[in-house]
């Protein structure tokens, strides 16, 4: 794998007016990474690779490929290829057409073209579909025509934005595989817009958290899952349940939280707020319902949580059961399947357990939309 | 059962009467073509004549008059798809709060009256022209120029609208994914957008072209030298009008069908390549795609096919047709009764002067017979003294005397068309 060419934003502002798209963003992404911005739509992560794409300026601060500022160089001239949501492919040119618009450009000849576009059609193993058009084709076959046009530009970096959301569940598993499996061939930079975290945790080498222009966190998949910087990271990637409460005490990387229903509970203070965090703090705890096991029914303790069943459900590899939380939100815990019998609790109180270092604690802050 | 096939016949009976409206005119029009009478009309018919289509041929005025309506034609449609394509696209870019004002202006010439237009770009452009201190011969005060600005002004709004309903199917990402595959702006716009518009375009040049063509009211002020089809026409209606024109717009007619039927066909067949694409495996692709029974499955081919036919066995039997023996009898069977009647006017007379005679009034004969031509028709009084004059001298033109009795339009030419009739 090549080292490709790296994509550095600094101290980044877009404003549309009075509105803040993107407040001070500063990301280092290297060359060859396959690299995501992941966050709800309108948090800017789209404005973001317009702006690196050039068809927006930024407000203030810098663009950087490979180095060189790209400041007042437009779309057509900055060695990158966008992959349109919508993907954009030009409806009455055939597949072949599409494939190689950037060597029309370039001035190539139609054989030339033919040749280049029947490699890149094996690559995405579409052979001998090039004399079809775009509306002949299925939407999975669309995206993979999407992604060899932009390849056939021999971009640097590769821009994707959110080109899976048209797809169906089963297709779009599918092209997460053969993305990530292009970029490595291919070993060029790719910077991948979601919303989607599972996308994201499963192709991303890096992960940036964005909500409302301001990025949260920067780190790799595993990391944003098991160690959040923030309460919305922690509660906008994977199921989450929320313990709000006041710090009671801070004990090296742990910190004794006071939490609004379920007594004092300790818990880990993530990475990145350890040695500011301090007693006296509004705090926010989470745990992953699959960290939370049962326990005997009323044993107290700095990791035992008691709560009322509300309901439970069967979901297959797990049994989940639904307790009365914290600020109206239910407390899930997900029981694996072993095949053990399980007795329906309804109504009842029940006692849980966990880990301390599965439990993570942030400074109170902004939870994602449900 | 019954309420339903009541409702199926008064449907039926509704689309007859609501064609009858709609393509009633052109069908008589068409008829008056072919019949012989030097004033178009389909009924009496007398003789099937091809003599009008060879009359239109030799009108230099009116074939001076198509020149001019195409090269105006061609003029406007270049200027309006221009003028109409910018201000669609300016639309499209323009801040969404100046949006409907813009529009509004854009639309504004549609509503604006063509007399109004028809002056004003007579006035502004000799203005213009007085102010580069340029002759009356200049550039800008030239017809043809004044009629293409003129009608552009307005039919550019036309344009427009067409330009800008396709537009709104246009997605801007299109144009950005051009940009972003290397392209300049001029390549995006000539490799992505212009294709994609070019249907539109064509509609919107089609359109422009007709509207151009059939200007009347815009074009009266601003002609100059360069009198159009509609300008003509309308000068001869008003010396009276002969079954060339209903030629004319037979021709005009057959041609509107014909394109019709080329574009109907078109569509069809390109559904049914569709079709087959859909259906054809990839290495049928790579070759040419064989759409099974085109014609078959193609009623407007059919038609045109038909229609082709048709033209090709009127053109060849008006080669070869002449109806001179049919006009011949028909010419003798007029004289007979023009005589017949005569004898019979001056059977009449005979009788009154013998009464007038009895009764020793002097000045009876004159205002007994001048009632009698306006009573047939405004436009006949034209040339009324000529016919009182005719009539009082009791020697009457037989040509005049047959054709005022069929109506008083007749009047207006008779001596002329008769005359060649019979040569």
């Amino acid at each position: 794998m090549s080292a490709g060419v790296g994509v550095d934003l600094e101290n980044l502002w877009i404003r549309f007016g009075d509105f803040v798209a993107v407040r001070d963003a500063n990301v280092h992404i290297k060359g060859g990474d396959f690299f995501s911005f992941l966050g709800p739509s309108g948090c800017g992560k789209t404005t973001i690779l317009r702006a690196v794409s050039g068809f927006l300026e930024p407000s203030e601060g810098n663009v950087l490929i490979g180095g060189n500022n790209m400041k007042g160089i437009g779309p057509n001239k900055r060695p990158t290829a966008l992959i349109f949501q919508n993907l954009a492919l030009f409806p009455l040119m055939k597949v072949w057409e599409n494939i190689t618009f950037s060597m029309e450009i370039a001035g190539a000849s139609a054989k030339e073209r033919r040749k280049r576009a029947d490699e890149l059609l094996d690559m995405i193993a579409l052979p001998g579909q090039g004399d079809k058009l775009p509306s002949e084709l299925s939407g999975g076959q669309r995206q993979r025509v999407a992604i060899a046009r932009a390849l056939c530009a021999e971009p640097d970096v590769l821009l994707l934005d959110e080109p899976l959301s048209a797809l169906d569940l089963k297709l779009r598993q599918h092209m997460r595989t053969e993305l990530r499996e292009i970029q490595k061939r291919v070993g060029i930079t790719f910077i991948y817009i979601t919303h989607d975290q599972g996308e994201a945790l499963t192709m991303s080498d890096d992960i940036a958290v964005m909500r409302a222009g301001v990025i949260d966190q920067i780190a790799d998949g595993k990391t944003i899952y098991n160690d959040p910087a923030t309460a919305f990271a922690a509660s906008f990637v994977g199921e989450n349940n929320v313990f709000r409460g006041k710090v009671l005490e801070v004990k090296g990387d742990q910190a004794l939280i006071r939490t609004n229903r379920s007594g004092d509970l300790l818990s880990r203070i993530s990475t990145a707020n350890q040695g500011t965090m301090k007693a006296g703090d509004e705090a926010m705890m989470f745990i992953r319902p699959e960290a939370l096991s049962l326990a005997p029914t009323g044993t107290q303790g700095d990791h035992f949580v008691t709560a009322k069943v509300n309901h439970e459900e069967f979901e297959g590899n797990s049994f989940n059961i639904f307790m009365e939380g914290d600020g109206g939100k239910e407390l899930k815990v997900a029981i694996p399947n072993h095949g053990q019998s399980f007795d329906d609790h309804s109504g009842q109180d029940m006692t849980l357990e966990y880990d301390v270092n599965n439990a993570v604690a942030v400074p109170a802050g902004e939870l994602a939309a449900e | 059962m019954t309420s339903d096939k009541i409702i199926r016949v008064s449907i039926w009976v509704y689309l007859g009467i609501f064609f009858a409206y709609l393509l009633g005119p052109l069908v008589i029009m068409s008829i008056t073509a072919f019949n012989s009478p030097s004033f178009p009309r389909a009924t009496p018919w007398e003789c099937l004549t091809f003599e009008w289509f060879g009359a239109l041929f030799q009108d230099e005025r009116i074939l001076n008059g198509i020149k001019n309506s195409i090269l105006v034609g061609m003029g406007t449609v270049v200027l309006s798809v221009a003028m109409g394509l910018a201000g669609a696209l300016m639309l499209t870019q323009i801040w969404p709060k100046l949006r409907a004002t813009y529009y509004t202006i854009i639309i504004a010439p549609i509503l604006i009256p063509g007399v109004v237009i028809g002056i004003s770009t007579l006035v502004f452009w000799d203005r213009i022209n007085r102010m580069l201190g340029l002759g009356a011969d200049s550039f800008l005060s030239n017809g043809l120029f004044l009629t293409i600005i003129g009608q552009s002004t307005f039919i550019a709004s036309y344009c427009m609208l067409v330009l800008v309903a396709r537009l709104q199917r246009y997605d801007m990402a299109l144009t950005e994914a051009a940009l972003d595959l290397g392209a300049t702006h001029a390549q995006a716009f000539r490799k992505v957008l212009m294709p994609f518009m070019m249907p539109a375009i064509l509609s919107a040049a089609v359109l422009a072209f007709l509207a151009s063509f059939e200007n009347y009211n815009t074009t009266t002020f601003t002609f100059g030298e360069y009198p159009t089809l509609t300008i003509e026409l309308a000068q001869k209606v008003r010396y009276g009008i002969t079954p060339a024109i209903s030629a004319l717009a037979f021709m005009i007619v057959a041609l509107t069908v014909f394109f019709a039927l080329v574009n109907e066909a078109n569509i069809k067949r390109k559904a049914m390549i569709a079709d087959a694409r859909k259906d054809a495996t990839v290495g049928e692709l790579a070759g040419k795609i064989e759409v099974p029974g085109l014609i078959s499955r193609n009623p407007a081919a059919i038609a045109l096919i038909v229609l082709l036919i048709g033209t090709v066995t009127v053109i060849g039997s008006a080669m070869t047709y002449s109806p001179d023996q049919c006009i011949a009898n028909v010419q003798e069977q007029k004289r007979l009764e023009t005589e017949k009647r005569i004898q019979e006017l001056r059977d009449r007379r005979a009788k009154e002067s013998a009464e007038k005679a009895a009764a020793e009034g002097a000045e009876g004969g004159a205002t007994q017979t001048a009632p009698k031509p306006s009573n047939n028709s405004g436009f006949g009084g034209v040339f009324a003294p000529n016919t009182l004059q005719n009539e009082e001298d009791g020697a009457a033109d037989e040509g005049v005397a047959g054709s005022s009795n069929n109506s008083g339009f007749g009047n207006v030419f008779d001596p002329n068309s008769i005359g060649n009739d019979s040569n």
